[in-house]
């Protein structure tokens, strides 16, 4: 029964070396997230007309809102194949504490798919006319809330993944809570825009990722097990 | 204590205390919808800058409170699932939902059919309207899980889980929503301080409120009765009651 910290600790990091090496073994599949953030902030202009001033004004939000739904998109991934082929029935056996097991594939999950959104935002912050002020805050918001995503998502699939149909459930029991951290973040970018301060928008997003960090763990792991059965 | 509430919940002693239950609330329930309704539409009187339009208050404010209480119920009953696991428990936290989005709605629309003679437009992206907007999704994501789940006893667990996650959300919702609000627009008519409200009005409301709770609860006393029947209808206590109803 008892499980000294150091082999905890081993679990750990090889679960996250497992799952960075096997989403490398399928590069192709965990690009897509990717063209697609890029896609839905190329679609704006095209939509609401390519006026650097109004793309000035949107340019954040557009960023942010398709940064949630790539990440959305993204989300089924992190059990659903697991789920799958029964490792996460002999994950939920181990003698180590699931919520921990569960966290290092978040982390994972948000390696491969996170962090790669943030070094878009450069990109994307040139299609959409932001300065460069702008872009770095751009990507600091990026980097603490992304994570956030993730966190809070994984619950959302914990819950959905024994379904076969999960897909649509998922975006409605996940993006309204994903809502605190669209609001900050595209927040900051704007004022960003205006030469304003956002470290208050920052710390607002640090302290989200802290909270998301250290509780999401537990429900996840929870409906896990809910659906596992 | 703990063996009263056990007796209570179990299935045919919750079926027969509801029964008899229910014609009491029913009651008192239509006693008080009549006297808030007459204490708000006629006794109270119009309101010095509103005029009749603010008697739409003795719905939506009670609803508004009855959304956000549900939710509460939801969450306490999915953790109480949780951790004892509670037949009656699931059946709480499973079919509170509908009753809860039903009243965030019904809040949501008087809220844009109030608005409109006030403010000019049916909706208007205040902080309070936003977390509600919000706060009817979160019930419809409830709702949608539940419906998804084959297995009615792991649906009512996913619940629970969901339903504690929402109320950690919530605040932190609403006060995002606030903050989002306050720096995006001005202070609009939305924001004026009110003044305080006159006694006279404010005891029909009150008088609304406390029907609403009792609504709350006959509807769900009657779902979960249902419920009971649907989910033992092959126990012998099932068996009996129907016997004594057709003998």
């Amino acid at each position: 029964m008892s499980a000294p910290a150091p082999r905890l600790g081993r679990a750990f990091l090889a679960l996250l070396r497992r799952d960075l090496l096997l989403t490398y073994r399928h590069r192709a599949e965990a690009v897509n997230p990717l063209f697609f953030f890029v896609l839905v902030v190329t679609l704006f202009p095209l939509g609401v007309g390519a006026d650097a001033k109004l793309l000035h004004a949107m340019g954040p939000g557009v960023v942010w809102v398709a940064a949630l739904l790539a990440a959305m998109l993204s989300l089924d991934g992190i059990f659903r194949s697991d789920f799958e082929d029964g490792t996460l029935e002999q994950l939920a056996l181990s003698a180590h504490p699931l919520s921990v097991l569960v966290l290092a594939k978040v982390i994972a999950h948000w390696l491969v798919t996170g962090l790669p959104l943030l070094l878009m935002a450069p990109l994307l912050g040139i299609l959409l006319s932001l300065s460069g002020a702008q872009t770095g805050v751009l990507m600091a918001t990026l980097a603490l809330g992304t994570p956030v995503l993730s966190l809070v998502g994984a619950i959302g699939v914990a819950l959905t993944v024994g379904l076969r149909r999960g897909g649509v459930l998922l975006s409605l029991l996940v993006l309204p809570l994903y809502v605190p951290v669209l609001i900050f973040a595209s927040n900051a970018v704007q004022a960003a825009g205006s030469g304003l301060p956002v470290s208050g928008q920052l710390f607002m997003l640090g302290a989200l990722l802290v909270l998301a960090l250290v509780l999401t763990p537990w429900p996840t792991a929870a409906a896990l097990r809910i659906s596992l059965g | 204590m703990m063996n009263f509430l056990h007796r209570l919940a179990s299935p045919p002693h919750f079926y027969r205390i509801s029964g008899r239950l229910l014609p009491w609330l029913g009651a008192a329930f239509a006693l008080l919808l009549v006297a808030g309704l007459v204490g708000g539409l006629y006794l109270a009187p119009p309101d010095y800058q509103q005029g009749d339009s603010f008697r739409i208050m003795y719905i939506h404010v009670p609803s508004a409170w009855m959304s956000l209480f549900i939710y509460m119920v939801m969450a306490g009953a999915g953790l109480i699932v949780l951790v004892w696991r509670i037949k009656l428990a699931e059946l709480v936290a499973v079919h509170s939902a509908p009753i809860g989005a039903s009243f965030t709605f019904l809040a949501l629309v008087t809220g844009s059919l109030w608005g409109k003679p006030m403010w000019g437009t049916w909706w208007v992206w205040d902080a309070r309207l936003t977390s509600e907007l919000i706060l009817l999704f979160l019930y419809l994501g409830v709702i949608g899980l539940y419906n998804a789940i084959e297995d009615k006893r792991a649906a009512a667990r996913a619940v629970a889980i969901l339903a504690l996650v929402g109320v950690v959300n919530i605040p932190i919702i609403h006060y995002s929503v606030v903050w989002w609000n306050t720096l995006h627009q001005g202070p609009t008519v939305t924001r004026f301080d009110k003044p305080a409200i006159a006694t006279s009005m404010l005891i029909p409301l009150l008088i609304m409120a406390l029907a609403f709770n009792l609504y709350y609860f006959i509807a769900l006393l009657m779902r979960l009765r249902l419920a009971l029947l649907e989910r033992e209808a092959g126990a012998r206590w099932v068996a009996n009651l129907l016997a004594e109803e057709e003998a």
